[in-house]
This record gives structure tokens, C-alpha cells and sequence, in this order.
């Protein structure tokens, strides 16, 4: 006689990649309305995931709906591949998928990321999941989230160069540490997630997709492969990235990288390369792809950063 | 004769027989709120270069006047024109869509409300605030929109040194200036005031009506001006239209209507004193 057991398939505790398969279904959905309309926020149904709204339930929502067990999953937090909440997500991500994991960009196949985009050039095929805090760029200068709606219709977005005047007249320079806002396409303003501006050109004409997503305001949008994204700038004060000269890696000694300051008791500064995946490379002997920026600080695409003007 | 005048007054221009049409046509405007009539059938011109002060108590349907006639509000009847640029008189302001609505609002029409609040930025510098209608328009160089600012808040005499400062620092007629200057930063052919001087006090009450009054008569704006200060309006109007319950009781000549009225309300309006 047949056990009944053997008839059905096992039972598991979990769908594969802990979402069911209509919450995967929308998601993907929803990323490709986004990739059709660069830039555009496309509302979804954030789901309820193990961990709380504002830990990476955007990124890691859309990284579940995307795993597969062929992918490579790297996970960044702040840069560091090893901080609680990075080893938490990568754990959880390949617990569910059974998907191998790697600290290696370049290896990676799928890159859910907070704060940071490799220094390492991505390539056609990878994909950037970027966890978006606050997704509304036009929030300071219109808190009326049905007001801006229509801004964003009607491309009507002389506001935003309101904040960056404001920069300009206080400090003479474009001071936004993180979230700069950006054209993409030509057509759409996203708030590029907390990257800093190092990393924000980073997105510009890029082979990779990047896909970014807000679980507690439920919203996606994505950065298609080869799209402009341009940072806003005044046509006589061109946009500036951080200056980094000056700063070298107190443990692997490259410069033009984007750095972590380390304050010493005695009131001075060190620094230490942000991408942990690089500086790994780096320790332990490895040669590493080209990077976004050369040891000189040039972009890889020539003409897109452009000399300091202070204005008077 | 006319040499030995001094250059300011040289620039005032002497009365006219108007040929020209109306810069503002306003017709039949009506709206509702509910089952509340707030502006009843009010039609109204406006010259390039006049001011019409519109007086009545709260509650007679002025101020949502003005918000109609900035494009504001959709009335639910009417029609208004505003011959402001060349090809725009041709169209009904009030059948255009939001953005169209929002183009001719911010390179036509200036507006300085009462409380500064509504207008301005209060956390934003000043110049900020003026260089914000700027930017509407598609101005993207830093250095424009800083020369653009300075020479809007001087000519709407605000100190130039306090210029980076946000308005939540500055005294109300300072505030008021700043409204000023950005109202008239694009240089638009209309200026609507809602109450631009109440609530300062007397002599800075009269300092703000004299530039006003002075950059009415360089630029040649059309001004509608809203008030229930019988004094302001005395100053400023050139005609006045006295509004009660949504509906024009009377209008006229400020002399006219201020010194000789005839409908029963405008007496009770003019006489009433404290």
C-alpha cells in the first residue's frame, strides 16, 4: 500500500524565498513597471517580513522576489560586508533560497545594498538592490504628498534647486551628504537612496540595473541599465562629489576611494576604505576589476564630473 | 517747466484718456462652497497702471475673489482674461489646466497675502524665497538667480545686507517686503494684494504703502487691492468696489465712493468709526 506521505509533495515550513508566490508575482510586476519608466516610484504591497520597517525590508522584499539557488548574493551595509544587519540579511536571504553568498562585487550576482555602491565597476547581468529609507525627493520643498504627485506628472521640479541654493548661498558649495537628488532619463527626480555623492555619477549610463525600494513607504523605482542619471546642479556651479585627496586607507594605503574617518583620542583623523569587499581584495593579494574612480580620482566616464567654481 | 521738475516726479505719468482694453477681465465670476454663495456673479476690469481696491467685512466673498482671480480657485461660473502676454488674452484663463494655470500664476501674477506665512518660506533665506519664482520658471544659473534676488528686495527697499536671512528672523513689514520683492521678481503685469498692511503698525504701515505706490507707478502695475482699512485703500485706489455677502453693492471712484455713498452699507461702512 502507498503512503499517503509519498504522494504529496514535502511539506516545507516556508515558500521558497519566505514570500508567497503572489507577493513575488506583484513585486516583480512592479519592477517592471519601474524599469519601463525610469525613475518613476511605482506603489506595491510591502509585505510583513522577520524583520522591522526600516532594517532593508524594501531591498530585501525585492531580493527574495528576485533569488533563485544559481544566484550570488552579496549584502552591504555602510560599505561593510560584515556589520550585524549586512550578515543578518545575507544569512536570512540564503537560509530561505539556498543561494550562495560572497563578499566579492564583482562575483555577485545580486547586490542588496545600504548606503554604498561598489568601487568595483559592475557589469551587464548584476543587479543593485538599493534600500530606500525615504523615496519622495521633493519632500523639503513640498511636504504634500498629492501636490507633489502632480510635480512629478507635470516635471514641474524648479523647487528642488531650491535646497541646493540654499546650500550654495550658506556654505558656497553643495553640502548634501547623502540622497542628492538626481534627473533620471531626462525625465523623472529620484532620491538616489542614502548613497553619498561619491557614489551618485556611479548611476550615470551604468551596464548594471539598479532597482531601489522603500518597504515602509512602499514604493520601487529603478535605474535601467545605459540610463542618464544626471545630479542636479546650477548651470554655473557644477555638481561636486566629496573630495577624498588628501585621504589614504590607514591599512591597505590607496587614495582616491571613498573613506571612513576614524577620530584618534588625540583628536586627529584616520581613514579607512568603506567598501569592505575592495579592501579585502586588496589584504589578501587579489587583483581587482577597474574601479569607478583611478588612483588619480578621474571618473571611468570622462566630462561628467567638472572642476570645483565657488561661487561668490 | 517741466526741467525744473526734480527726476522723481518727472517720472509720474500725467492723467490719460484710456484707449487701451482692460489688462484684467474678469466677468460673471461665481462661487460656491457648499450651498454657500461666496462670490455671486461679480464681474470686474482692471487697467494697466490702476489700482481697484476692493472693501466689504469679513465674510463678503473678497478674499475668494482674489484667490479666483490668482488662479487659485476654479470658480464655478465665469470667465476671466488677463491680456498679459500676446497670444494669452485669446484664452479663458479658467479652462486651462493646472500646469498652464500654474505657468501664467507665476510669470503674470504676483500676490502678497496678509499673513506671510502662506507666502513665503519661512525657514528658506530671502533671497531664497524671491529666487523660488525664478527657478518655477526655469532659471538654472546661480549667479542670475542671485543678481535677480538682490535687485527684487532693493527695489522693494529691503536692506541688501539682510538678504540671506530667512524670513522668520525679520520684523513683519521686513516679511512683507520679501512678499513684495517675490511678487515682483518675473516683473508681472498683475499685482494682488490681500491685505498687504495689516497687522503692521502705523509708520511701517505707511513706509510699505509707499513703496508700493512707488513701484506702482514705475512699473505700471494693475493692482487689486483687498482691505477692509477704509485708510490703505484711501491711499492706494484709484476705484474701489464695495462687496457684501458675495455681491458688489456699489462701485465707484475712491473720492466718490468714500466721500459721498450712496448705498445704505457703504455709509454704514465708511462712517463706522471706533
Amino acid at each position: 500500500m502507498t503512503a499517503l506521505s509519498s504522494l504529496t509533495a514535502p511539506q516545507q515550513p516556508y515558500s521558497y524565498g519566505y514570500l508567497d508566490a503572489h507577493a513575488k508575482r506583484e513585486l516583480r510586476r512592479r519592477m517592471l513597471k519601474a524599469i519601463a519608466v525610469p525613475g518613476y516610484q511605482v506603489p506595491y504591497a510591502s509585505r510583513e517580513l522577520p524583520i522591522a520597517r526600516g532594517w532593508g525590508t524594501g531591498g530585501l522584499q525585492v531580493t527574495l522576489a528576485l533569488v533563485g539557488p544559481e544566484s550570488i548574493v552579496k549584502v552591504i551595509d555602510q560599505g561593510a560586508d560584515d556589520s550585524v544587519n549586512a550578515a543578518n540579511l545575507r544569512r536570512f536571504i540564503a537560509r530561505m533560497s539556498g543561494a550562495a553568498t560572497t563578499t566579492d562585487a564583482v562575483a555577485a550576482t545580486l547586490l542588496q545594498s545600504r548606503h554604498r555602491i561598489p568601487e568595483e565597476r559592475m557589469r551587464e547581468g548584476q543587479v543593485l538592490i538599493l534600500q530606500v529609507p525615504d523615496p519622495e525627493p521633493l519632500r523639503a520643498v513640498q511636504p504634500d504628498m498629492s501636490k507633489s504627485a502632480q510635480m512629478h506628472a507635470d516635471a514641474d521640479y524648479g523647487q528642488m534647486w531650491l535646497s541646493l541654493y540654499e546650500q550654495l548661498v550658506r556654505f558656497k558649495q553643495y553640502i548634501q551628504g547623502a540622497s542628492y537628488p538626481s534627473l533620471v532619463n531626462g525625465r523623472h527626480i529620484i532620491s538616489p537612496s542614502p548613497i553619498p555623492r561619491w557614489d551618485t555619477p556611479k548611476l550615470h549610463l551604468a551596464s548594471h540595473l539598479t532597482i531601489l525600494s522603500a518597504g515602509r513607504e512602499k514604493r520601487i523605482y529603478a535605474v535601467p541599465p545605459y540610463t542618464t542619471v544626471a545630479p542636479l546642479e546650477f548651470s554655473d556651479v557644477p555638481f561636486q562629489v566629496e573630495d577624498q585627496s588628501g585621504r589614504a586607507c590607514r591599512t591597505t594605503g590607496v587614495r582616491n576611494r571613498f573613506m571612513n574617518e576614524i577620530p584618534q583620542t588625540d583628536g586627529t583623523s584616520q581613514f579607512e576604505l568603506s567598501d569592505s569587499g575592495y579592501a579585502e581584495k586588496l589584504a589578501n593579494g587579489i587583483m581587482p576589476a577597474s574601479t569607478y574612480y583611478d588612483e588619480n580620482g578621474e571618473f571611468y566616464h570622462a566630462g561628467i564630473l567638472k572642476p570645483a567654481v565657488r561661487p561668490d | 517747466m517741466l526741467a525744473s521738475l526734480s527726476p522723481q516726479s518727472a517720472r509720474i505719468n500725467p492723467p490719460q484718456i484710456v484707449t487701451e482694453p482692460p489688462l484684467l477681465r474678469a466677468h460673471g465670476i461665481v462661487r460656491r462652497y457648499g450651498r454657500r454663495i461666496a462670490v455671486d456673479d461679480v464681474s470686474l476690469d482692471v487697467y494697466a497702471g490702476e489700482v481697484v481696491g476692493i472693501v466689504g467685512e469679513s465674510g463678503s466673498g473678497k478674499s475668494t475673489l482674489l484667490r479666483v482671480l490668482n488662479l487659485e480657485e476654479t470658480p464655478e461660473a465665469g470667465s476671466y482674461r488677463l491680456r498679459a502676454a500676446p497670444k494669452l488674452y485669446e484664452t479663458d484663463l479658467l479652462s486651462l489646466g493646472r500646469f498652464e494655470k500654474r505657468t501664467v500664476q507665476i510669470h503674470h501674477i504676483g500676490v502678497v497675502y496678509q499673513n506671510p506665512h502662506l507666502g513665503l518660506r519661512m525657514r528658506f533665506s530671502s533671497s531664497g524665497n524671491v529666487a523660488e519664482r525664478l527657478l518655477i520658471a526655469g532659471e538654472r544659473s546661480f549667479a542670475a538667480l542671485r543678481e535677480a534676488a538682490r535687485e527684487s528686495l532693493s527695489a522693494s527697499e529691503f536692506p541688501i545686507a539682510r538678504m540671506d536671512d530667512p524670513p522668520r528672523v525679520l520684523s513683519g513689514g521686513m516679511q512683507q517686503r520679501v512678499q513684495l520683492a517675490k511678487a515682483l521678481a518675473l516683473k508681472p503685469a498683475l499685482l494682488l494684494l490681500d491685505e498687504p498692511t495689516t497687522g503692521l503698525d502705523v509708520s511701517i504701515q505707511a513706509l510699505v504703502l509707499d513703496t508700493l505706490k512707488r513701484l506702482q507707478r514705475e512699473r505700471r502695475l494693475a493692482i487689486v487691492l483687498v482691505s477692509h482699512d477704509l485708510g490703505v485703500i484711501r491711499t492706494l485706489a484709484d476705484r474701489v468696489m464695495v462687496m457684501r455677502d458675495g455681491h458688489v453693492v456699489e462701485s465707484g471712484l475712491t473720492d466718490q465712493i468714500l466721500d459721498d455713498p450712496q448705498h445704505p452699507y457703504t455709509q454704514q461702512l465708511v462712517h463706522a468709526k471706533l
